[in-house]
């Protein structure tokens, strides 16, 4: 336990390459994640570019039917198991996650690590399946056409079977972690929603995953040795493949979203200067969700040939979810209603997210009605919809995460005029994107397709002219980013005026061991009425006393003094 | 041993703040880590109840082609292991650490002989042909009996089924021989007491599991 000098924090208290490569710090690896995720979303964004603008026009635009039917197949596998799933669990629940419940770190940094590789080599696994085979049946691999194309297949199915582990070591750690681990205080009562929210993904990823790993292990080798489980010519049922994969995969878009509601519940609470309304709704709602996500995977198989009453059931269920979702927002709002609403540029993405999260969620419930779904199945309407809950959801809940706790990564701050720009245009570029392809699959155009009728070219051109603003905004963003490592102001302490203990009981950066002592919480993580006479309401801080000798400005959440915890 | 910073027990890492918490921790990490392996092979649960329901008579038929005295064998040598390992455990909470390791090496050799057995079952099936999937081809006489018999409708989903999953159990077999091996060392160098056992323990859980899904398997494949 050295007391480190001032100036030393996890960032600078050990040099090199292999200070780095062999951490078992978990910021340090969440980091180190974060510099793989962005990669994964880069290569992945640049796919989906390319996708749009092939789609520009009909026919031929810039590449041929079998390259596109590859490069959205790749954008999604790449999106999806490379990106969305590791995205904020893996970045900022790694990062920020023990140090909101006041450990010093995961309660198995060695597998925490282990993960982050395993995910670096599942990923490098199936990327290799652009090289060794045409992999394009989209990222479903609906059997048995996917085991009747290349032996790209073999190596997409062990790719996401080795990125499993990682996410499934993850969230394990996660679960013990908040179980075992919480600083002495920190009842499940006070524990801020970010932690509520990865826990409940953490369940998710640890019930879900492996179903999809025993799938795509039976889909590697249906291919190898024609076992004849999904095959049809071999006396397999292709439905039992859609039922074992929806069985995780639809768990999985819970692991993609919950995350962001975590996000988002603790950017509402910060700069609404407010405690979140309905906190125990907020919180079990999540758990809620997690659990109710297990119970609807058949609402993807209503034109698969399952039974009548099968899909009845899996509808009813399905509007289910809309209520703890519901709960969430309502009580989002309300938090700002009640709040004194600061529009700082991570706030600026929570507001955007209730948005663009609530259009894709209610269009959810929409494609979850029997009748609708049938006219609606496998059409654009079905790719905006998850384009407005993951990108929309998740991804700008990412962003807004990213630039609240960027000053915490680094101890830089970033250009908050920028920020806004780029707020605006990631907003307008993605709404500009998908919103025409409600239009155009409520028309009737297929997912999927190279090509299309002429009468689609106006809305699918305007589609891709958003594609163009969205990038700019996120190139932008990367931008200003990069350059706060050069030119950025130092950040302070806590320059949200934020009361969770990864602001108020740490330095920023954090210290290598996270705390001096382990804090002893004796409030909630958003009792902001405490906060006017600590915070100014919301105006930056830059100096906290920290010492180990009291409390400092906090008196509420005094520090452990030198006595073993319990 | 105590760490001077810390004045706690040295095995407990410095993020933990005590030995009992570690302890706690690494257990419940093993628990939750056993509901993925159930959760792996309830897919081929699934699977094995479908297609056994859709042709009762292809797994009637062909149950009868594995040897259920051999399969027997594997479950008294599997029992056996389990309660060696815990009796390994009931040692070293005494601090007997000569008991742990006759156990570890006595569950270790179990291990090996019921890959052993299961290595003698699978080369008489590639031997007449009962392989999974496409290279279904069964042929040849032994003791009178055709294997010609066999070449029943979904014969190979059958044997898919079988080698599918008891070549996914016989490799967490193995791997449960690999941790035991490693855990055996350390029990030699004497990093066990009854302070610390965690890694017997869950090695020991972890073997447990191991067992039970044999238990599933055998008379799901031999005797049914």
């Amino acid at each position: 336990m050295s007391h480190s000098a001032p100036g030393l924090n996890y960032l600078n208290h050990a040099k090199g390459f292999k200070s780095w490569a062999l951490s078992l710090d978990h910021k340090r690896i969440g980091v180190m994640y974060m510099v793989a995720v962005s990669l994964a979303f880069l290569a992945g964004g640049i796919l989906a570019l390319l996708v749009r603008l092939e789609l520009l026009g009909p026919g031929e635009t810039i590449m041929g039917p079998d390259a596109y039917n590859q490069s959205f197949t790749l954008h999604a596998v790449l999106m999806i198991f490379a990106f969305i799933i590791p995205a904020i669990p893996a970045v900022m629940g790694n990062f920020v996650l023990p140090i909101q419940v006041g450990a010093k770190d995961v309660a198995f940094p060695r597998l925490n690590l282990a993960s982050f590789y395993i995910y670096l080599i599942g990923a490098a696994i199936a990327m290799t399946a652009l090289v060794n085979g045409r992999i394009d049946g989209g990222w479903t691999f609906y059997a048995p056409y996917s085991t009747s194309i290349g032996n790209g297949i073999l190596w997409v199915t062990s790719g996401v079977f080795v990125m499993g582990f990682s996410s499934i070591l993850t969230g394990l750690n996660f679960i013990v972690t908040v179980h075992k681990m919480r600083a002495p205080g920190l009842t499940w009562n006070r524990l801020p929603l970010f932690i509520w929210s990865i826990y409940a993904t953490s369940i998710v990823q640890v019930l879900a995953t492996p179903v999809i790993g025993i799938t795509v292990l039976l889909l590697f080798l249906e291919k190898a040795l024609s076992i004849g489980i999904f095959d049809p010519a071999l006396g397999g049922d292709p439905v039992l493949f859609q039922h074992f994969f929806w069985f995780y995969s639809h768990p999985a878009v819970y692991i993609m979203i919950l995350p962001a509601f975590g996000v988002i519940s603790d950017l509402m609470g910060t700069f609404s200067r407010h405690q979140v309304s309905g906190y125990k709704f907020v919180a079990l709602s999540s758990v809620a969700i997690a659990f109710l996500g297990f119970l609807v995977w058949g609402h993807h198989m209503f034109v698969s040939g399952q039974s009548a009453v099968s899909s009845i059931v899996f509808s009813l269920i399905t509007y289910l979810i809309g209520i703890p979702t519901g709960v969430k927002v309502i009580n989002w709002v309300q938090t700002m209603y009640k709040g004194s609403v600061q529009l700082k540029s991570p706030m600026l993405y929570a507001i955007m997210f209730l948005f663009t999260f609530s259009i894709g969620g209610f269009t959810g419930i929409m494609l979850g009605v029997l009748a609708i779904d049938v006219h609606l199945h496998d059409t654009y309407f079905v790719v905006a919809h998850f384009h407005y809950v993951m990108m929309g959801g998740n991804v700008i809940a990412a962003l807004g995460g990213l630039h609240y706790w960027w000053p915490k990564f680094f101890g830089k701050m970033y250009n908050e005029t920028l920020a806004k720009i780029a707020a605006i245009l990631v907003f307008t570029g993605f709404n500009v994107t998908f919103f025409p392809q409600f239009i155009l699959g409520a028309q009737g155009m297929p997912r999927r397709y190279y090509d299309y009728l002429p009468q689609y070219e106006g809305l699918h051109a305007l589609s891709t002219y958003g594609s163009w603003i969205l990038a700019a905004g996120l190139f932008l963003i990367a931008g200003y980013l990069i350059a706060s490592f050069f030119t950025g102001k130092k950040a302070g302490l806590n320059p949200w005026g934020a009361l969770t203990l990864e602001w108020t009981h740490t330095t920023t950066p954090p210290d290598h061991h996270n705390f001096h002592d382990t804090p002893v919480v004796t409030r909630g993580a958003y009792d902001y009425h405490l906060a006017g006479h600590l915070f100014q309401n919301g105006g930056e801080v830059t100096e906290l006393d920290l010492g180990g000798d009291g409390a400092g400005a906090a008196p509420e959440v005094a520090p452990l003094s030198h006595e073993p915890a319990h | 041993m105590a760490n001077p910073h810390t004045n706690q027990p040295a095995h407990v890492k410095h993020y933990f703040v005590s030995s009992e918490q570690q302890f706690d921790a690494a257990k419940m990490g093993m628990w939750l880590f056993l509901v993925t392996e159930i959760l792996l092979f309830s897919g081929m649960f699934v699977a094995y109840t479908i297609y056994r329901s859709w042709h009762p008579e292809t797994w009637a038929a062909l149950s009868t082609a594995l040897d259920w005295k051999l399969g027997g064998l594997n479950t008294i040598v599997l029992l056996a292991s389990s309660f060696t390992v815990a009796m390994g455990i009931n040692q070293i909470q005494r601090g007997n650490q000569k008991g742990l390791l006759i156990n570890l090496v006595l569950t270790f050799v179990f291990a090996g002989m019921f890959l052993v057995v299961k290595y003698f079952e699978y080369s008489a099936k590639f031997e007449h042909g009962l392989f999974p999937g496409a290279a279904f081809d069964p042929h040849g006489v032994s003791h009178g009996f055709d294997y010609a018999t066999y070449n029943v409708p979904y014969g190979p989903q059958f044997f898919s089924i079988y080698f599918v999953m008891t070549g996914i159990h016989g490799f967490h077999v193995l791997v449960g021989m690999g941790l035991f091996a490693w855990i055996t060392v350390k029990a030699l160098k004497g990093r066990f007491s009854a302070e610390y056992y965690t890694p017997v323990e869950n090695a020991g859980l972890y073997w447990h599991l191991v067992d039970i899904i044999w238990i599933f398997l055998f008379p799901l494949l031999y005797l049914i």
